[in-house]
């Protein structure tokens, strides 16, 4: 039973129109609060310890910035594809939706490509997570964005099989929107990152 | 309207295993968090046993559980047993039951809603909870046993050198589960609070107990992230060798073992809320209940806990004065500690004007939540001298402070489970439980309980350390002996006390008398419906008309109460003489 079936139980029947709170949009919104803490214990770990440390690299010495640029574009990129797919869902326009998630399917997993390249590549140099506090913070925070970014790809896929079956799209939906949210916390998150693990 | 409730699960296993039903799972948290709770009691009981007799064989359990010691408990053991307790209890026993059960048993309930706003989100909640606690069990059987630094687990203890067991990474894997499984219930209980109220049920209309439950979960949302950051970090270096938390782990690297006891205690300050905060709401209704009278400002109980809920943020380095923490910002963290106690005073202040003058009804509920009233004063008054830095300077890691914490969290929360569990049985189980057994119950939990807890507080003033394996050793604290032994005796009367409880759930479950719909004759939307509860909660989801507690209010004359969902009759007589009732009536 999802959310908006229970919220049909109650005798005030509140429209979940495209604007409309919804507990599913309650909920989501609790679990990023909840998120972004946890992001912040990781953040205030690495910002801590950096600063103690009394050695500690240049980031752009150890990392391809001019790649990881371009992971940030791509990002970028899906998120704008994705208030594609949530205005095309809140017009009801189902090819819309499935063009603009599919794109922003794309490029999630286009990041997680080229992360996946950038990782290889610093393993073969050495760094790895207990080669130093730089690795093992840089990792840690990496990995714990590029599992929410596997987890966004894989909820997005399952809401595009369910459009292609002829869900989600009509006049009291808002799982778009709701997936448009995560998604948007995603890649917030990773300009975070990028900035203090990769340009400070 | 109602055509979900054709949908009822009819399976054995959709109906009790993976019920979706909040009531259902309201009662596997409840079974879950007994069953810890007996597990963390009979570790109390060993632990009191070396105090009391130290290096002695434990009776008739020592020669099963300690074969290489001939039945004696090994420092190692000892060790083990402390910090096993206190994880236990506080995420195992604590957590589960005021929490996970009557938080998922009162919310909907309460604010006339027919479940949580995610169903299957409180399900996965209960057995991610249960996985959690069975890796924690399952720790006890691995090579070189389970976890055994301190339930805070600070490293360098905690770290890969000096615990390198299994059992120690089990309990940081089991922690991380649990906090997992607390984040889904309170996704669930501030969205379901926000979300789903019935119709006129404003936010000062909603019992002072959903109020609890509500910020203890806002409290949970918010940090138990960060604790498991901290646990994720902690797990790391313990696997990969990350040295996030060991200086010079790596050449050059300068990890940071405080770092850790600051995220910890970000969490775990507001966590001595979020367990207390339950409770506290809970009392603040059943004292207006049972005292027949409107809560005694009720919008200020329910702001100051709001208050408390937001200063509990800012006031964890009192867990740190002796750490070498900067002495501005000790005082810092000094004044907002005191500064927290004005809130908690007006909470306090507020029960006994609940009480004062009030027509008492001395029920097994009522009992216990004056238990609380009484105990949780005394763990108020105790935490003022460890929040000074100049005492608590001195009574840092003494007993004093187990006796602090245990008269806040064991005593407070243990005596507000059982009100709850008193005062809800009737409602979750359709039976009363025996009120005689219950009597008997109470005087030999709460004298014992504060002849376990009194005493340790005289022991830490007279110097004495926690966790010491045999401190009685030294001869300045050799004088402590017979009251350990009192500690001990007390504690075993305290244990046998709840074997009367046990019996009474198992005789009550199969033979009590029927409960009625409302037996306490209480206001609360839940005591509208029947004993106990239809799938989905309600025939007609109720309109709410008054506040949460309407009793012995000017112009009553038939019965002193009226429920949330009586309307407000035109003809009620205004009644111009003065209110026999010194007390303001409920928002």
């Amino acid at each position: 039973m999802n959310a908006e079936a229970v919220m049909d139980l109650e005798s005030t029947e509140p429209v979940a129109g495209s604007h409309e709170l919804t507990p599913g949009k309650v909920g989501m919104w609790v679990f990023l609060v909840t998120d972004a803490l946890s992001f912040g214990g990781l953040l205030i770990g690495y910002a801590s310890l950096r600063a103690w440390s009394p050695v500690w690299p240049v980031p752009s010495t150890v990392l391809d910035i001019p790649l990881t640029a371009f992971n940030t574009f791509l990002l970028i990129c899906s998120s704008v594809s994705m208030v594609l797919a949530v205005a095309s869902a809140e017009a009801q326009d189902r090819k819309g939706v499935i063009r603009y998630l599919a794109a922003t399917i794309a490029c999630g997993a286009g990041f997680l490509g080229i992360q996946a390249y950038e990782y290889h590549h610093l393993f073969s140099t050495g760094l790895s997570l207990s080669s130093s506090l730089f690795g093992a913070t840089f990792f840690t925070l990496t990995g714990f964005h590029g599992a929410h970014v596997t987890s966004g790809v894989l909820y997005l896929s399952g809401l595009l099989a369910g459009v292609l079956a002829g869900k989600f799209v009509g006049p009291h939906e808002s799982h778009i929107e709701i997936a448009g949210l995560f998604w948007h916390f995603v890649d917030l998150i990773w300009i975070l990152i990028f900035t203090f693990v990769y340009l400070v | 309207m109602h055509e979900t409730q054709e949908h009822h699960p009819t399976g054995f296993l959709s109906r009790v295993v993976f019920s979706r039903d909040h009531k259902v799972i309201a009662k596997q948290f409840l079974f879950l968090g007994l069953l810890f709770l007996g597990l963390g009691g009979s570790l109390a009981l060993l632990i009191r046993w070396q105090l009391a007799f130290p290096g002695k064989a434990v009776p008739i359990v020592g020669a099963f559980l300690f074969k290489g010691t001939a039945g004696a408990i090994s420092p190692e053991g000892y060790t083990m047993l402390f910090t096993m307790h206190g994880t236990i209890m506080i995420f195992f026993a604590i957590t589960p039951m005021l929490v996970g059960a009557f938080g998922n048993y009162t919310i909907p309930l309460m604010i006339g809603a027919r479940d949580m706003a995610f169903p299957l989100l409180n399900m996965f909640s209960f057995w991610m909870a249960a996985v959690s606690g069975a890796v924690l069990t399952a720790s006890f059987f691995v090579d070189g046993g389970a976890a055994t630094a301190g339930w805070t687990a600070y490293p360098p203890l905690s770290s890969p050198g000096p615990t390198p067991g299994l059992g120690q990474t089990m309990w940081a894997l089991s922690l991380f589960l649990g906090g997992v499984s607390t984040l889904m219930g309170a996704i669930n209980y501030v969205t379901t609070i926000l979300m789903l109220r019935a119709p006129g049920m404003g936010l000062f209309q909603m019992p002072l107990t959903v109020w609890g439950m509500g910020l203890a979960a806002v409290l949970n949302a918010v940090f138990v992230p960060v604790i498991a950051a901290a646990l994720l970090m902690l797990m790391l270096d313990r696997v990969a060798h990350t040295g996030y938390f060991v200086s010079g782990s790596q050449p050059g690297s300068a990890g940071d073992p405080l770092l850790y006891q600051h995220l910890f205690w970000i969490f775990g300050h507001p966590e001595v809320y979020i367990l207390i905060l339950p409770a506290w709401g809970i009392v603040s209704d059943l004292l207006a209940i049972f005292s027949r009278k409107p809560a005694f400002g009720y919008k200020a109980t329910a702001l100051s806990m709001t208050t408390i809920v937001v200063m509990s943020t800012v006031v964890y380095g009192h867990h740190m004065f002796t750490v070498g923490l900067s002495p501005t910002l000790g005082k810092a963290f000094m004044s907002l500690t005191m500064l927290i106690s004005m809130p908690s005073s007006v909470l306090f202040l507020n029960w006994l004007g609940t009480i004062w003058r009030g027509s008492i009804r001395l029920e097994p509920p009522m009992l216990f939540a004056l238990a609380v009233v009484f105990v949780f004063g005394m763990g108020g008054l105790t935490g003022l001298y460890l929040g000074a830095i100049t005492t608590d300077i001195y009574l840092h890691d003494t007993a004093f402070v187990v006796g602090h914490f245990h008269y806040t969290l064991a005593a407070s929360v243990l005596l507000g489970s059982l009100a709850a569990i008193y005062f809800w049985f009737p409602k979750m189980f359709g039976r009363m439980l025996s009120a005689e057994l219950a009597r008997v119950h109470f005087w030999f939990t709460f004298l014992p309980l504060n002849l376990v807890f009194f005493p340790m507080l005289v022991e830490g003033y007279g110097g004495m350390p926690r966790r010491l394996y045999e401190p009685t050793a030294y001869r300045f604290l050799a004088q402590f002996l017979p009251l350990n032994q009192l500690i001990g005796f007390s504690a075993v009367v305290l244990g046998l006390a709840q074997v009367v409880f046990a019996v009474n759930v198992v005789y009550s479950l199969a033979r009590g008398q029927t409960a009625p719909a409302n037996p306490w004759e209480a206001t609360t939307l839940e005591w509208l419906t029947a004993s106990p509860p239809p799938h989905e909660n309600f025939q007609e989801i109720p309109v709410v008309h008054r506040g949460p507690h309407e009793h012995s209010l000017p112009g009553m004359t038939e019965r002193d109460w009226l429920g949330q969902w009586e309307p407000k009759e035109p003809s009620t007589p205004s009644d111009p003489a003065p209110a026999p009732i010194p007390s303001p009536v409920a928002a």
